[in-house]
Formats: C-alpha cells, structure tokens, sequence
C-alpha cells in the first residue's frame, strides 16, 4: 500500500483493489492490491503460472475478474481504451494473415479513429515514423509471416507506440528475440520512461531486471511484493514466489 | 404390424451401438467432424463401386466406399500439410468435392436405379423392413439388420481386441508412440471403422443421421463422466434410447425416422448440457453463485479484521459501508452479510457488522496463507 | 460462343447466371473472414442449421415468399451459431464435436419438420426441398432480387466496417484494447456470414454450401498477401465460378448446377494451390530446387577453395575424384553451372580450378559461414 503515497502524489496510473480470477474455480489470481504510480518502469516478475498475463489481460478488461476492480488513471476499466498501450504475447496472433509490416502497425491508429473512420496519410507517418524507432521502416511492406520473430515483435512495439498512450502493457515482449531486438526493446523503454509514460511489462528473466527496470511486481497468484526494483528483489520475497528451488544464485 | 416396428427400431439401435463406437474416439480424438467428411465422400465411392458391379447387393459396395472415405482422410491431410490451407479449411473442401461427383455421376449415369440423392442423404429407415435377407430360401430378417449386425459385431471385436492402444494413443499418443503402437495406424484404423460403419449405416438411416449417431451420443457421455468405460457405456445407453425414442416420435408424426433420431440425440445432449452434475451449465451457474458468496463472505471477513481495534471501526464496519468500500450491488451485499452470519463468520447488531472467534480464526488464515 | 449468346437471350438462364454470380460474389467475400478466423466449418453447420428455419417460416407463415423463408433461416443459422459460441466456451468439448451436433441435429429436426410438412394435405407442392440440394433452375427473378438487395446491404456493411472487422479478425484482443465492442463486432460478422450462406442455399443446397464459403477464399488467399486483394479476389472466383458451373450444367442435360458449381470452384482451388505465384506448390518446389543447386554450388567452390589452400596457388586444379571424397553432391551438374558463371576453369579431364572470380566468392562464402 506504500506504493501509491510515494507516487508524485496524483493519481495512480494504475489502480487494482481486491483482485480475484479464477479459471474454472481454481483461483489464478488471489485477493490482488496494486498501486502503480505514474511513471514508472516496472516488471511483473514471478514464476510460470503465477498469473502474470492474468493481471495484465485483467487491467485491460480482457477477463472478467471473479471480484475486485481496476482503475486506470482513476477510471474504471471500461472507459480506459486509448489510454492504454498493448503489446500482446507474439504467439497470440495467426501472422499467416494476409497482411504486412504497417499494416499491423496502422492497427495501432484504429483506436484513435473510432468507428469507420478510415486511417490516412496523417496516420501512415506516424505508423512510418514508429517502424523507424524500431529499426523496422525497411520492412514496411513486408509480408508479416516473412519476418523473424524479433521482427515481428518489433512490429508490435511500433503498434503500441502510435498508440500514443500514457501507459503500456506489454506481455512478454523479450520471449524468443535475437539481441538486436533485446536492445531495440530497452532503448525503446528507456524513451517511453523519459517521456513520462508508465510501462508494465511481464518479464521472465530476472538477472536483467536491475539493469532494464526500475520497478518490480512480485507475484505467484498472490502479491508478494511491489516497489523499487532493489527492494522487492531480495533472497526472502523470491523464496516466498518460486519456492526457494530456482531463487538462489540468480542475484 | 407389430413385426416391422420392432424390425425399425432394432436396426436402429444396432446402428445406434455400431456408430457410437468409433465416435468416442473420434469425439476424444477431436476429429468428430471426420465423421461428417466420410459419410459424404462414401456417395462417390458407392455409385462408382456401383457402376462397376452393376447391383447394390455386393459387398464391394462396402468396400469401395470405404475406400473413398478413407481417401477423402488423407487427401484432407495431405492438403494441411503443405501449410498452405488451415486444417478447418481443408476439410471442409475436400468432401464437397467427392459429394458433388458423386451427386453428378447419379443423375447422368444412374437415375433410374434406386440411389437417390435423398436416399444418400436423409436414408428411409421405414422401407428397411422391406427388404429382406433370403439365405438358402429362407427370409431371415432385414437385410439391413444382417449388413449392421456383421458391423457392429465387427467394431465390438476390434474395440476389444485394440482397447489398450485406442485408449493409450488416444490420451498420450507421444507415449503411445514410445511403446511402439504406431499412431498413424490407430488413426488410419480408426478411419477405416469409421468409414465401413457409415458405409454400412448410411443405406438405412442416411448421412447425416450417421454424424447425428457418431457425434452426439459420445458428446452427451463426456458431459456426464471422464472414465472411458463409463462414457463408452453411456454412449450405447444414448444411442439405443434415441433410436428407440426417434422411432416413437417419427411415427406419432408421421415424419423422417431418422430425423427423429437424430433430434433425439440433441435432446438427451440439451439435457446433458443443462443438468450434468459436474459440468451442466445451471449446475455450474448454481455452484458459482455460491462461490461468488462465499468468495465475498470470506473477503468481509478480512476486511473486518483489518479493521479491527482501530478508531474506525465503528464508522468502518456497517453494511452501507461494505456495500460502498467493496463494489458490492446492496442486493448482494445483504445476501453476502446473511451468508456470513449463517456460516458463523460474523455476528450483526443493528447496523455494526463483528467477527466472531471463528471469523477471526478464519480471516487470519486467509490473509495469511 | 452459343452458350454466351444463350446467357443472354434467354431469360431463364440469365436469372440463373445473375444469380450464381451473386452467390459467388457475397460468399467468396465473406467466406474470406470464416476462413481468416478459422470459422470454416461454421459455413457447413450453419447451412445445415438452417434446414428447421426455413420449415418453420413456412408452417408459421404458410407461404413460400423467399424473404420470409430467408429471415426463419438466418434465425435458425443464427441460434445454430450462438449455440455452438456457448457450448464452446462452458463445456470442454472441442469446438469440432460441437459443430457435428448442431449441424447434424439441426438438420435432423429440419427433416422431421419437412417430412411433416410434405404430408400435409395442401403442402404437398411446396419445393422446400430443393434446399437440401439447391436447385438453380427454380430461382424466379424475385428470388435473384432479394440476393441482390440482401447481398449489396451485406457488402455495404462490409465495406463501412472494414477496419473494424480486420482488426476483429487479426487481434481481437487488440481491438478490445482501442475501444472497439468485440462481442458487437463478432455478432455483426457472423451475422453477414449467415446472411451470405443462407443466400445461396436455394442454388447449390445445404450440403455443397460449405465449398462456396471456403473454396473461393482458399483459392485467392494464395495469390495475394493483402486482405482486401483477398476478399476482391475470392469475389472474382466465386463469381466466375457461379457463372461457369451454371453454363456448363444448362449446357449438359440432366447435370446439376450446384455439384457443377463446387467442381469449377475446387478446381479454382486446385490451380491456386498449384500455380500460384509464392505460394504455390509449384513454385515452391522450383525454389527449393534453385536453393539446392545454389548450395551445391556452394560448397564446391568451398571444397575447392580449402583443397587449394594445401598448395601455393589458390587457382590450383584438382581431381573431380577428390572433389567426391569431401563432398557427395552431384558434381557435373554443379561444375557446369559454375563454368558458366566463370567460377571455374576446366583444365581438361576431370581438372578442375578456381578462377579469380571464384577465389573471391570463396572467400565471401567461407566468411557468411563463419558469422
């Protein structure tokens, strides 16, 4: 609970009070408080099945939660969209569809347009401008099953980015990428925190959380810590997440 | 005529059995809809056969179909294969192919013989009396019943016979493997059964009551339980009652016999659906309301005791406040608040809500563990 | 030629055509989505599912008026599909089990009521069943312009909607995520799917209908990368499709226009899959096949070049024989083809060496190699 009151004293950007999910009566997700304020860089962290893309896909009202709510910038999730920036997990899209590169990305406007609207010329330089910032504007017009999965993961980072959103949810995004995606990544976070923005993002490695985070959520169904990357990684919390087995040696 | 009644209603309760018994697997296997493939794709294989033998008595009508049918399996197959096509897709392409050839070749080459396309389609169960099996000079029964008796007969002794590396290929096919039952030969054998049943049923009850009877009495048993032989065991049960039902419903209406059945079979999967006790959807709609409370009692709870002992207490610990604190509608809350008096977590005076020692004891657990 | 004079003089035959065309058209566009979200097989059970709606319109209403008949099918299709949304979602049956029930029960409760209505006295005549096959020689001009009308609204839709349902499509998460109302969205669409497949029952019937929602989107998928080439496209081939199997079958007496109709369009499919440029089959097969000379190529240089490296002179040549001792491709090919990109220099008999050209492109090998 100390998270919220050592915010910059506004509003969290993200709220959850008493979250509980529950995948056919066995509870994913138990009795969640989290306060992340703006600003932040933080990394979900916990171990497999601990309920990472659950939180996230239940900030996004993607899943309805057994009880408790979410708030994003002080709104109920509801009346949150444009507000928040997605980058869903690589695997959870058929990149057989008939489409390419700034396409994918000009799906990032969508949200801006609202119904029928068509995207225009304004919105493929912002989709141009994106690919850039991720070292994808060559492959513009490339078929999205013809890219390597560090590519179209950057695909999705530009997605996100014309987004335009105060805040980002990104699911795993350093799963299965070769390095010079890994770096594209970083840099691409650092500039989102310079800007201000809140970024989220479910993470698995914990040796790179010091360097690339500067906030950490510990979880494994329950929440066993949040805060500053320092404070939540120690010997104790990361017993009580992976049970001590896989925690020691990592630091 | 009594006799034909009783005649109607066994050949389709040995149908019923015949077919059920390679659905399970197929409904297990996730590849039901096979089933709707073959039993189309056997038309073609049945007017060639035909064309060839120039009678529909000959078991190489059988065998030809069965053969199409077969076909039409690893035609759909070789198509996912090249990547080019989703699996959904090319099943779905593969046997209007096969159909429509067949539906041609019935109307430029064969009009005039007893195959219609209705016949393929819808079956005439009624007419199966009709024609009779003569051995020797002596009528011994439909003939029908004689060609699904020797099927069922048939898929009994190979159910018996392969119990093990069905069951085993089908729930872990990986170790299936390892121990050297090839999986490729339990599919294709799988097939084959499949196809020679619809072959064998089709001519009295038609194609779509075969899917009708290979789906839906297996899919109403796996609502009900998780053991295979109980679910094979069930599935008989569903398939004989539908059958029987199908029949009394057909002949109050004066309808299709095997519509009936297969309406039939969608009433027992509807009750199924609703009623099972394990995964009915009114049951699991009960279970979870329940939960929902008790979820929310145990939540009060937590929320009581950390409240407890502090100055707030008394403007804390009132419904009113629950109802605003915790999201609550005021309807549930009031129910959430009976429940956990009821179950002896929290005691109530006018309006301040208490826990009691159990409560305690509970909420302490809960915000522990 | 006759044939095309015929199609438009007479006039039974024109209305069959326009409306063969137009069934082609509205399911080739919409098959596109069923086939993009995997929701082929919806096309099959729905067709099937339609079978009770179309009896009960007409035992409710008591007339054959195609529009009314129409709407108690897009109803029953549409029930058909909800039905099958929910048991997918509360039940652990695979979606493929519960597509079989619906379609076959759905249809099995529709032959009860067709029987039941063939029985009655002064029903005896009504047609319906052509819809188990389609029939194309009974569509009247009014039936054709109900097609039309249904057809243009459905397109329309289509064409408003287009970002919306390409998003649905693609990712649906993401759409919930920039505000779209997914659950609206997805009705929408199935609901233009079932609009389209109940269109075209009347001509090719409940069975073959499933082939004209999946083939002409399987068949333009392969041509093009882009999904509104894809649904302009599958438009074409089912249109071209509709027409010519209608041609064909008024050409041939006694051949039914629906199974005609799945035929030209399978072979539609048949061609994509083979010829089409990328994607297809054949080219594929060419490519692997320029890949793997280009490799073989490839390491001869490299064999020759490491060959070379044990004397002084990089343009040393060598024994083929030896060439075969390191590497066990199929060597005269492979020399040919380098002779003729000047790689290699025939020192005659089996003599073979690099030239300056293959010295370089060695060693350009050897370093893609080594990164």
């Amino acid at each position: 609970m100390s998270a919220s009151s050592s915010g910059k004293g506004n509003i969290p950007a993200i709220e959850v009070r008493d979250l509980t999910v529950a995948y056919r009566e066995k509870p994913v997700l138990w009795d969640i408080d989290v306060s992340i304020p703006q600003g932040v860089l933080l990394a979900v962290v916990g171990p497999n099945g601990a309920g990472k893309t659950t939180l996230i896909k239940a900030i996004l009202g993607l899943i309805k939660p057994a009880a408790g709510q979410v708030r994003v910038l002080g709104k109920p999730y509801s009346r949150h969209n444009r507000m928040v920036g997605y980058v869903p997990q690589r695997g959870s899209v058929d990149w057989d569809f008939p489409t390419n590169a700034l396409d994918v990305v000009l799906m990032g406007r969508y949200g801006h347009l609202g119904w029928f609207r068509r995207p225009g010329s304004r919105d493929v330089e912002l989709a141009m401008a994106a690919l850039e910032q991720v070292g994808m504007a060559e492959f513009a017009q490339r078929q999205i099953n013809q890219l390597s999965g560090g590519q179209q993961q950057r695909v999705f980072l530009a997605r996100a980015l014309v987004q335009d959103a105060p805040i980002y949810l990104m699911d795993e995004p350093f799963v299965g990428v070769d390095a010079k995606t890994e770096t594209a990544i970083v840099d691409l976070l650092k500039a989102l925190r310079e800007q201000g923005k809140t970024v989220v993002v479910v993470h698995h490695d914990l040796q790179t959380l010091t360097e690339y985070y500067d906030w950490a959520l510990l979880l494994n169904v329950r929440k066993i810590a949040l805060g500053p990357v320092s404070e939540v990684i120690t010997e104790d919390n990361l017993k009580v997440a992976y049970g001590g087995r896989t925690a020691i040696g990592v630091l | 005529m009594i006799m034909p009644q009783l005649e109607i209603m066994l050949i389709g309760s040995v149908v019923a059995v015949a077919c059920v018994l390679p659905g399970v697997f197929l409904v297990l296997r996730g590849v039901a809809l096979m089933s709707d493939a073959i039993s189309h794709s056997i038309l073609l294989g049945i007017i060639l056969s035909f064309l060839v033998v120039r009678t529909l008595d000959s078991p190489l009508l059988i065998i030809g179909a069965s053969l199409a049918g077969v076909l039409t399996v690893s035609l759909t197959e070789m198509l996912i294969r090249t990547k080019r096509i989703k699996k959904d897709a090319a099943i779905g392409l593969v046997f209007p192919v096969f159909f429509s050839i067949g539906v041609i070749l019935i109307c430029l080459k064969a009009s005039n013989v007893h195959i219609d396309t209705d016949a393929v389609l819808l079956g005439e169960l009624a007419f199966a009396p009709f024609h009779r099996m003569i051995m020797f000079g002596i009528d011994v029964g439909p003939h029908a019943l004689w060609v699904m008796g020797v099927i069922l007969v048939l898929n009994v002794a190979l159910l018996i016979g392969f119990y093990k590396e069905l069951k085993l290929s089908t729930f872990d096919s990986g170790l299936a493997a390892s121990l050297g039952f090839s999986p490729v030969l339990v599919h294709y054998g799988l097939m084959t059964v499949t196809s020679v049943t619809a072959v064998g049923a089709f001519d009295a009850v038609g194609s779509i009551l075969v899917v009708a009877l290979m789906i839906t009495p297996p899919a109403t048993a796996f609502l009900l339980t998780e053991r295979l032989p109980r679910m094979i065991g069930l599935s008989v049960l569903f398939g004989v009652l539908s059958a029987v039902a199908g029949y009394g419903f057909a002949h109050a209406l004066d309808a299709s016999i095997a519509g009936s059945m297969a309406t039939m079979t969608g009433l027992f999967f509807t009750l199924a659906l609703l009623f099972s006790p394990s995964q009915g959807l009114v049951t699991k709609f009960l279970t979870w309301k329940e939960q929902q409370v008790q979820f929310s009692a145990q939540m009060l709870a937590v929320q009581l005791l950390s409240h407890e002992g502090t100055d707030i207490e008394s403007s804390e610990n009132t419904i009113d406040n629950m109802v605003d604190h915790m999201g609550w509608r005021e309807r549930d809350a009031r129910r959430i608040t009976r429940y956990a008096v009821q179950q002896g977590y929290i005691q109530r005076e006018e309006k301040l809500l208490s826990l009691t020692p159990f409560g305690r004891e509970l909420a302490r657990k809960i915000s522990i563990s | 030629m006759d044939l095309i004079l015929l199609a438009f003089t007479d006039y039974t035959l024109r209305t069959v055509i326009m409306g063969t065309a137009l069934l082609g058209i509205v399911s080739g566009a919409l098959g596109s989505f069923a086939v993009l979200r995997k929701q082929s097989l919806l096309g099959d059970a729905i067709s099937h599912a339609a079978l009770p709606g179309i009896c009960l319109a007409f035992l409710v209403f008591m007339t054959k008026s195609p529009f009314l008949l129409f709407l108690g099918a897009v109803g029953a299709g549409w029930l058909g599909t909800i039905m099958m949304m929910l048991v997918t979602k509360h039940t652990r049956l695979k979606q493929d089990a519960i597509l079989g029930i619906v379609l076959s029960v759905f249809f099995g409760f529709g032959l009860v009521l067709l029987t039941w209505i063939q029985r009655m006295p002064n029903a005896s005549q009504s047609g319906l069943n052509t819809f188990l096959f389609g029939n194309a020689s009974t569509l009247l001009v009014e039936d054709v312009t109900m097609m039309a009308v249904l057809g243009v609204i459905v397109l329309v839709i289509l064409i408003a909607m287009w970002k919306e349902f390409k998003i649905l499509s693609f990712d649906p998460d993401f759409a919930h995520v920039s505000g779209f109302r997914v659950t609206a969205l997805d009705v929408t669409l199935t609901t233009l799917i079932v609009v389209a497949i109940v269109l075209g029952l009347q001509t090719v019937g409940v069975v073959l209908m499933s082939a004209m929602v999946i083939a002409p989107a399987a068949a333009a998928r392969q041509w093009t990368d882009r999904l509104g080439l894809m649904v302009v496209v599958a438009a074409i081939i089912g249109a071209f499709s509709g027409v010519i199997g209608a041609l064909i079958s008024s050409s041939v007496p006694k051949l039914p226009t629906g199974p005609t109709i799945v035929l030209v369009v399978s072979a539609f499919v048949m061609g994509s899959l083979l010829f089409a440029p990328n994607r297809g089959l054949l080219w594929a097969a060419y490519h692997q096949y320029q890949n793997r000379k280009h490799l073989r190529a490839q390491t001869v240089l490299a064999n020759l070049f490491s060959l070379a490296q044990n004397h002084d002179d990089p343009h040393y040549p060598h024994d083929i024989a030896a060439l075969r001792a390191i590497g066990h491709a199929a060597f005269s090919q492979a020399m040919r083809q380098l002779e003729s990109e000047s790689m290699v220099l025939h020192h005659g008999e089996d003599l073979w060496g690099l030239t300056d050209k293959g010295i370089e492109k060695a060693q350009s090998v050897a370093k893609d190699i080594d990164s």
